[in-house]
């Protein structure tokens, strides 16, 4: 024997925390009532900054990885109906099968689709027009829950994760781009239903808050990153992998608007607007979230 | 077939930092679905980490641990280059193994 190996720390189990506890900890955490006092912005600060450091601590060990390794075996499998592998067909408009870059180069112009398109709607353009699948059944279980993660949720992660540490440029100066920013600006400014709402109301202006949530806006370019950074993310909060398409579902839902169609030119619009907005910042790569 | 495991070992001056990211539902068994019905439990039993083949940690894990669980170890002993063996077993007898070299 020429070593002894000892053990000596065992099972430091991280918790996540499982859906139950995760759920009881939220409100937990947010004990004091929403106020516009200094000593409460304060605090609010002081909270996120405290999960701001064990998002540093959880980087290297964020389950969003699993996905990303899931999403690149989907990506080089031959699957759907016509049995052929997206990394051999689906061009994410740096050329066919190259995924380095390209989500931090989207949404982008594509000729073959007519359409400008983000990443999600992208990849679900190709599975349906190249692997065959039915855009009705992708579209019927569009983003993960407790149960289950859709197979475009782990390649957007795997897409997302080899463009970690890159700079986000949209290509803006594209007239078909400048015509999709232009009206997701107008959908950013839309005010409707039962609230009379608008993502603007709450993300319009700089240093609004709801309760503990700061609020970016989205509208200034020092502050756009916040509506990209950590996107797509693992929530912890039920364990479940969830992209910017599902962010944007639950904006329209917390404005009491009717949900929009999954990948519709609607939301690709906006995910434009605020990705082009955040240009020239660093995108980190998949997230983890509260 | 259980998707595989992500698994980082990195020695830190004589020390060897141990990652484990495990794929894993983790249900407890005290979870309802929609319907209403129990969802049945599903978890992790046992993990065990090998050496170059010498068991040098071995564990029992339950229904507290959260789903996706990621682990944290730390090993004296080893040097870069050394193989590190990680096994999990659930209780439905499902099990996985995964390597790694130490960087």
């Amino acid at each position: 024997m020429n070593y002894h190996s000892i053990a000596i720390a065992i099972s430091i189990a991280v918790a996540l925390a499982s859906a139950d506890a995760g759920a009881k900890d939220k409100s937990k955490s947010r004990p004091i009532p929403a106020t516009t006092s200094p000593a409460a912005a304060e605090q609010k600060d002081a909270a996120t900054a405290e999960f701001e450091k064990f998002r540093e601590v959880m980087e290297d060990a964020n389950p969003a990885e699993l996905f990303e390794a899931k999403g690149e075996e989907l990506w080089k499998e031959k699957r759907g109906p016509k049995q052929v592998a997206l990394a051999e067909t689906c061009d994410l408009g740096l050329g066919i099968g190259v995924v380095k870059g390209a989500y931090v180069q989207m949404p982008r112009y594509f000729a073959d689709a007519g359409k400008v398109m983000d990443v999600e709607r992208r990849l679900v353009w190709c599975m349906v027009e190249k692997q065959g699948f039915s855009a009705a059944e992708i579209a019927a279980h569009p983003f993960a829950s407790e149960t289950a993660t859709p197979d475009q949720t782990s390649l957007v992660t795997y897409v997302a994760g080899l463009s970690r540490n890159m700079k986000i440029s949209v290509p803006t100066d594209d007239p078909k781009v400048k015509e999709v920013y232009r009206l997701g600006k107008e959908v950013f400014a839309f005010r409707a239903g039962p609230y009379d709402f608008a993502c603007a109301t709450c993300h319009g202006e700089t240093g609004l808050r709801i309760r503990m949530q700061q609020l970016p806006n989205l509208a200034r370019k020092e502050e756009a990153i916040r509506s990209y950074q950590g996107w797509p993310g693992y929530r912890m909060t039920g364990g479940i992998m969830l992209t910017q398409q599902w962010r944007m579902n639950d904006c329209f839902r917390q404005q009491r608007f009717p949900e929009p169609k999954y990948v519709s030119d609607t939301v690709t619009a906006l995910l434009t607007y605020l990705t082009a907005n955040a240009n020239g910042n660093m995108y980190k790569g998949p997230g983890i979230k509260r | 077939m259980a998707d595989p495991m992500k698994i980082r070992a990195q020695m830190k001056g004589d020390i060897c930092d141990i990652k484990i990211l495990m794929s894993h539902p983790m249900e407890t068994g005290q979870r309802k679905d929609s319907n209403g019905a129990v969802v049945p439990a599903h978890f992790i039993q046992t993990i065990s980490i090998d050496l170059n083949g010498k068991r040098v940690i071995q564990g029992q894990t339950g229904t507290s641990v959260s789903r996706n669980p990621v682990f944290g170890f730390k090993v004296k002993g080893a040097k870069v280059g050394d193989k590190i063996t990680v096994g999990w077993v659930d209780n439905k007898g499902d099990k996985r193994t995964d390597e790694a070299t130490v960087q």
